[in-house]
């Protein structure tokens, strides 16, 4: 046997994360199973048929680039990275009569821990990505794009190659894309290993050949994007919904999910559970649902606590996130936020402190550097939580905590400094005593079974 | 010397960017290094360098930032295992700790043999496949229970061994 045969025995399917059939009334993940990824199929699925219907290429009036956005804003789609900024808000901002270049980027440098999401999207529906690009694009009057995909990824941005290949043989992509005069060229491009490219700035500086550190904001890329020129970047799921809003219309997309939320979302359940996976779910589902869905607590232990939108959210206790729908306002509400849709399930064997030495070294390893409360600030906070955990805590160490994350956190360039001290200061706040007890007793609270 | 198979390889992916922007396939033209010489040296970064009419130093830059460039030599199949929290909840940490013993090396060491090197690494974005490593950068492994990695590093040896 080769090396390529013995290493594609371990390839993911999908069979468990995302052909399980615990969807509820999905649209990106609808009738996928593994193997129907290509043109040919997706079309078979209405695929292209959104972008045939602002072209007025399907026997209709066409739609203009301001009925798009309109379409977009009604449906009250909010960006699915993490930020959750309105997706029609954000079009807006882009400056269509700008006399240049203007560029779209999709983010797909999927790094958020938890997060796994994009990367089936992309692999196993990489078309939908595509034409949710081609309608943003019409709709900004922008005619290059890029999709910058995660470079540990390699062979889902083979996938995404494959996909744009058909694509421009079939006349979807490319000088007058189906006879019309709209124009647009998309291609796709890797990163290769920096969690700090995903945040949009930093994801900028890579695709111009740059290491990856983030840029001062205003002004904001609408403005001054790739090469200097307005630039709108999305997320990988953000331009899949798309194409699903213009086929059945904004008002109808708002109804999938709660006012203020619209739609469905995909959410990556990892830990501490029996079926880890995505689920893509109406947009304030309840979590004690998502969290059946995912088999339950594995083991059927209790739930300790949840991350629930990847590991730079605040993570919240089983009391209060049992009482949480999924949706931007719930997990606010809750004081977390819903980020990239990332759920971190833990159960009642897990000591924190562990679970938080983890994510603290996560955030030192991945510090750019550019900013010194960061670079300083995370490894700060590692040292301390590691000599806690190894039973070498002082009592001022917990003030300390906080006060290294208050001096981080809202003082850097970008936001992976408040990412890194969330964490801290969450897990403090509502676990306090597992801390106090290893710095008093030098034992853990809570015997780790991992 | 950089063969003109691999030239082509580095014009395609030039060509996905405007012209004054070569800088741009940076990534990928080191990406493409890596694989076909295992890691990039200084002098491969100032061929690319000259290819894309960038500062040697740019390119190290770029070389030094990003976590997946091998600065210097590794074994013939380099394993990453990511160990992040969703990982470290689903026996991520275990997967590498069953590696080591297996390989008789720690992590961030290579086999006296160069066949394989170990190394702990961030979230490779398939938190739901855990326990999951990244072979040569380019190549996932899914559900890595310890039977499934012995299969893994006795079936590349088997392989090796001929």
């Amino acid at each position: 046997m080769s090396a390529e045969k013995i290493l594609g025995q371990f390839q993911a399917t999908g069979v468990q994360t995302c052909f399980h059939g615990r969807h509820i009334t999905p649209q990106i993940y609808a009738d996928l199973n593994g193997t129907n990824w290509r043109l040919k199929d997706y079309e078979a699925r209405g695929g292209y048929q959104a972008l045939r219907k602002i072209l007025g290429q399907d026997g209709g009036e066409g739609l203009t680039q301001d009925q798009v956005i309109a379409t977009v804003k009604e449906s009250s789609l909010r960006g699915r990275g993490g930020a959750g900024f309105p997706t029609g808000l954000k079009w807006s901002f882009m400056p269509r009569q700008f006399p240049g270049q203007k560029y779209l980027v999709c983010n797909s440098d999927e790094g958020e821990p938890g997060t796994c999401k994009d990367r089936e999207i992309m692999q196993f529906n990489p078309h939908i990505v595509i034409e949710g690009m081609a309608i943003a694009a019409y709709a900004m009057g922008i005619s290059v794009g890029y999709n910058y995909i995660h470079g540990e990824i390699f062979q889902t941005y083979e996938r995404f190659e494959e996909a744009l290949e058909e694509a421009r043989a079939a006349g979807l992509l490319g000088n007058s894309i189906l006879g019309s005069s709209f124009s647009f060229q998309l291609h796709a491009s890797h990163g290769f290993g920096a969690y700090i490219c995903g945040e949009e700035t930093a994801l900028l500086e890579s695709l111009e050949g740059k290491k990856g550190q983030p840029r001062f904001k205003p002004p904001f890329p609408a403005s001054f994007g790739l090469y200097g020129k307005p630039t709108t970047i999305n997320n990988t799921e953000t331009f899949a919904a798309v194409p699903w809003i213009i086929r059945n219309g904004g008002q109808a997309y708002l109804e999938c999910g709660k006012p203020n939320n619209g739609g469905t979302k995909i959410f990556s359940v990892s830990g501490d559970v029996e079926r880890p996976g995505n689920y893509e779910i109406p947009m304030g589902t309840s979590f004690a649902k998502l969290l059946e869905l995912a088999g339950g607590v594995r083991g059927g232990r209790q739930l300790k606590a949840v991350i629930p939108g990847g590991s730079s959210a605040p993570v919240l206790p089983a009391s209060i996130m049992m009482d949480c729908t999924m949706d931007y306002d719930s997990i606010s509400k809750a004081g977390s936020m819903l980020g990239s849709g990332a759920v971190i399930v833990m159960d009642d064997t897990r000591c924190m402190v562990e679970s938080l030495l983890r994510l603290s070294y996560f955030y030192m390893h991945e510090s750019c550097g550019q900013c010194t409360p960061c670079r300083e600030g995370t490894g700060w906070m590692w040292r301390v939580i590691e000599r806690i955990k190894n039973g070498h805590g002082r009592p001022e160490d917990l003030n300390l905590l906080n006060s290294v994350a208050d001096n981080i956190q809202g003082r850097t360039i970008c936001a992976l400094g408040d990412a890194a001290a969330m964490p801290v200061r969450a897990m403090i706040k509502h676990f306090r005593p597992e801390f106090d007890h290893l710095i008093e007793h030098k034992t853990p609270l809570v015997r780790a079974t991992a | 010397m950089i063969s003109e198979a691999t030239k082509a390889r580095f014009a395609r992916e030039v060509a996905k960017f405007p012209a004054d922007q070569k800088q741009s396939a940076v990534m990928a033209c080191l990406s493409i290094v890596q694989q076909e010489f295992g890691h990039v040296s200084v002098e491969s970064e100032k061929i690319v360098a000259a290819y894309l009419g960038m500062a040697p130093m740019a390119v190290h830059e770029v070389t030094t930032f990003y976590n997946m460039y091998n600065q210097a030599s590794v074994g013939k199949y380099k394993i990453n295992v990511c160990t992040n929290l969703p990982c470290q909840l689903r026996d991520g940490g275990k997967a590498l700790a069953h590696l080591e013993g297996k390989l008789g090396v720690s992590m961030g060491e290579t086999t006296p043999d160069g066949l394989f090197t170990l190394q702990q690494c961030e979230c490779l974005g398939a938190c739901a496949d855990s326990p999951v490593l990244l072979v040569n950068d380019r190549t996932m492994c899914s559900f890595m229970s310890n039977d499934k990695l012995d299969q893994l590093i006795d079936g590349l040896k088997a392989v090796e061994a001929k």
